[in-house]
């Protein structure tokens, strides 16, 4: 039988765990009293669900239709005037949801925040390019690696893979080596569908070895002249060390191969 | 509208041809100038720029994707591959996200933490002097591109001699370093820096700084302001070359950068002759932490990893004589380790700029999701707004100004 691989999530997996394995949590350590970040979260105000630190940085979960008046409010009143990155993760086999996040920088206090919201899987979101140009790229690339949808965005288009790519690659539904899309791609695109069947998924990968090329692969142990035909077999080459014009007094004690391993 | 075909591809000219106003010109990517891969689509008046719009992805690998599928040892030569003019700071922008995940940050010794704010600086000034040569060269100073190329090279032979790579260092690992410093490395390290210091002067600075033909070249193009340079996510060079004086070297202090003495060179001018003195004036600061390191090295225990058998294994020695370290060793590369659940956002001062990992794991040995922060990203972003208005013939200055490194943008 085959054995059960969930098609939800492609990624690889441990190949073993132990069974009463539980994974510790990084503390979530709460927002101390007086601290710059207690300010912060006390002018996020009704925009913050669950606030806490995580290894120094402030972590606020926003509900993800606010995301805009909420990050506006960060960067007008708390000073955060660098959206350093965001991007999303892909949550879809647990939740069915995307979790985005915004990772914003304060200069003057060098403090780091992140923003971070959940999104149904055909939800959009606001985008914030307005506040920050920054997220001109960055947007862009969630639409291309995700497929979430960003309202507003200036130039929503596919960014690092050909604007005629289908599917999502940062998915984990989304195979490392590529989809049948993906391994095609050159084939239907320069040649035409139709030329598949012809060109064969042996000439498509680059990668690939054949055994019985004896003129574009050497054989380590089975050397053969350029081109010969190998197909009913080959005989392996005698093992012959060089002779070298010193007298080996001990020859015995040599380690050398009688025939190979 | 044209229908291109196989035979008759996609002419975008058209818009000129139609209008008699505005050219569409291709830049890139095949062009020498282009830093790699950077496909630019121009809109041109005449000879200004109305309308640039950088494609990017020609060399997209999937390293994030790759990410998810590697465990947390085996990811990081794979880091080598985004900023390949510097590799160790990105091995080390990834291990020290991973020793923050893990907590065991302040667990890798000192000599480890010595060695690898050595190499960092070392890498430092090679992507610095590669930037200026490949800068120089795109403006037209070929000599200058040999000189820096020279430089450079001792600096590449140090890293062989410590790593054994030349470009793909892979010299940092999770907890520590891999190896100690060589026999007379230090004596070696000592006699470049004061060979790239003294070069500088008289040679680089001597060259460029008051050279008529650079400073027309250079003054005054590619001007970005200190708000735009926030608002579109710039970092290091190209938004201390903006008047903002922030390094996260000195704000937010990783590794021994908060022991030792260097100043932030800021500049005001905000174009590129700025960013290119910027350059300078940082080589000749990692020069000088590179001396305050040396003797802080002398007075360091010879322990190399960082001890937490949880996650890291332990020495050689230990592997071969202790059953327990061997298993232990032996779980860890074939499953991994298994950090705790979280995630963590940890940001460095690259060569480039702001060099950040976000990692969020699941308690997996395999990372759930790896965001790679580049700034090269960000700094091509920024080309939308710096390039409008300016001249066809100052496109090349200003994305050598830049610094950006295709590896890094595509992933």
């Amino acid at each position: 039988m085959r054995k059960y691989t969930p098609k939800d999530n492609v990624q690889k997996k441990s190949y073993y765990t132990d069974r009463f394995w539980v994974a510790p949590r990084i503390p979530r350590e709460a927002v101390e009293e007086g601290t710059h970040f207690a300010k912060v979260v006390a002018k996020m105000g009704e925009f913050v669900k669950e606030a806490y630190v995580e290894r120094g940085q402030l972590v606020i979960h926003i509900d993800a239709k606010e995301n805009f008046n909420a990050i506006k409010r960060l960067k007008e009143e708390c000073g955060y005037a660098q959206c350093s990155e965001q991007s999303a993760v892909d949550y879809l086999a647990q939740d069915g949801e995307f979790e985005l996040f915004y990772q914003f920088l304060n200069l003057n206090e060098a403090k780091r925040v992140r923003i971070v919201c959940r999104i149904k899987e055909n939800e959009s979101i606001e985008s914030i390019e307005p506040l920050f140009k920054s997220a001109n790229f960055a947007e862009r690339e969630i639409y291309d690696m995700f497929g979430i949808k960003i309202n507003n965005h200036s130039y929503m288009k596919r960014i690092l893979m050909p604007d005629d790519w289908e599917g999502y690659p940062l998915r984990k539904t989304y195979p490392l080596q590529g989809d049948e899309f993906a391994q095609w791609y050159e084939v239907d695109k320069i040649f035409g569908k139709e030329y598949r069947e012809v060109i064969g998924p042996e000439n498509r990968d680059p990668a690939r070895i054949d055994r019985y090329d004896t003129k574009r692969f050497s054989r380590v142990g089975y050397e053969v002249p350029f081109g010969a035909d190998i197909s009913e077999g080959e005989t392996p080459t005698p093992i012959e060390y060089s002779e070298t014009l010193l007298v080996d007094y001990n020859k015995d004690a040599g380690k050398q191969l009688n025939e190979r391993k | 509208m044209q229908q291109p075909n196989k035979l008759e591809p996609f002419f975008e000219n058209i818009n000129f041809e139609r209008d008699d106003n505005t050219m569409v010109i291709n830049f890139g990517p095949q062009h020498p100038s282009a830093h790699g891969q950077l496909r630019l689509i121009l809109e041109l008046d005449g000879e200004q720029v109305v309308k640039a719009h950088p494609d990017i992805g020609y060399l997209h690998r999937g390293i994030e994707k790759m990410a998810e599928n590697m465990i947390y040892n085996e990811f990081l030569p794979t880091t080598d591959r985004l900023d390949y003019i510097a590799s160790t700071s990105n091995n080390y922008a990834f291990a020290l996200a991973v020793e923050r995940l893990l907590g065991i940050e302040e667990k890798v010794p000192r000599r480890a933490k010595v060695i690898r704010t050595m190499l960092l600086e070392v890498n430092r000034i090679i992507s610095h002097l590669f930037f200026l040569a490949t800068h120089a060269l795109d403006v037209g100073a070929m000599s200058v591109f040999l000189y820096a190329f020279r430089e450079r090279e001792y600096g590449m032979d140090l890293m062989e001699d410590y790593c054994g790579a030349r470009l793909t260092h892979s010299a940092v690992r999770i907890g520590g370093v891999p190896l100690d410093l060589p026999k007379g490395w230090i004596d070696n390290l000592l006699a470049w820096c004061d060979k790239v210091e003294k070069e500088v002067e008289i040679t680089y600075e001597a060259l460029l700084n008051e050279n008529r033909i650079w400073r027309m070249r250079l003054e005054d193009v590619g001007i970005i302001s200190a708000e735009d340079a926030l608002n579109w996510g710039c970092t290091g060079p190209m938004i201390r070359g903006s008047g903002i004086k922030y390094d996260i070297r000195k704000e937010e202090p990783y590794e021994l950068y908060d022991e030792l003495d260097f100043d932030i060179p800021v500049s005001d001018r905000c174009d590129s002759y700025g960013r290119y003195r910027i350059y300078m004036e940082e080589i000749k600061q990692s020069i000088r932490i590179l001396r305050q390191l040396v003797p802080m090295y002398k007075q360091t225990e010879p322990q190399l990893m960082a001890h937490a058998p949880q996650y890291i294994s332990a020495p050689k020695e230990e592997i071969m004589t202790q059953n327990y370290s061997l298993m232990q060793h032996f779980v860890l590369v074939t499953q991994g380790m298994r950090p705790p659940k979280g995630e963590v956002y940890v940001p460095t001062e690259s060569p480039k700029g702001e060099l950040g990992f976000y990692i969020k794991s699941e308690g997996e040995p395999y990372a759930y999701r790896l965001k790679c922060r580049a700034p090269s990203f960000f700094h091509t972003g920024v080309l939308q707004k710096m390039l409008v208005g300016t001249y066809i013939a100052d496109v090349v200055t200003i994305i050598g100004s830049t610094n950006i490194v295709f590896g890094e943008v595509d992933r």
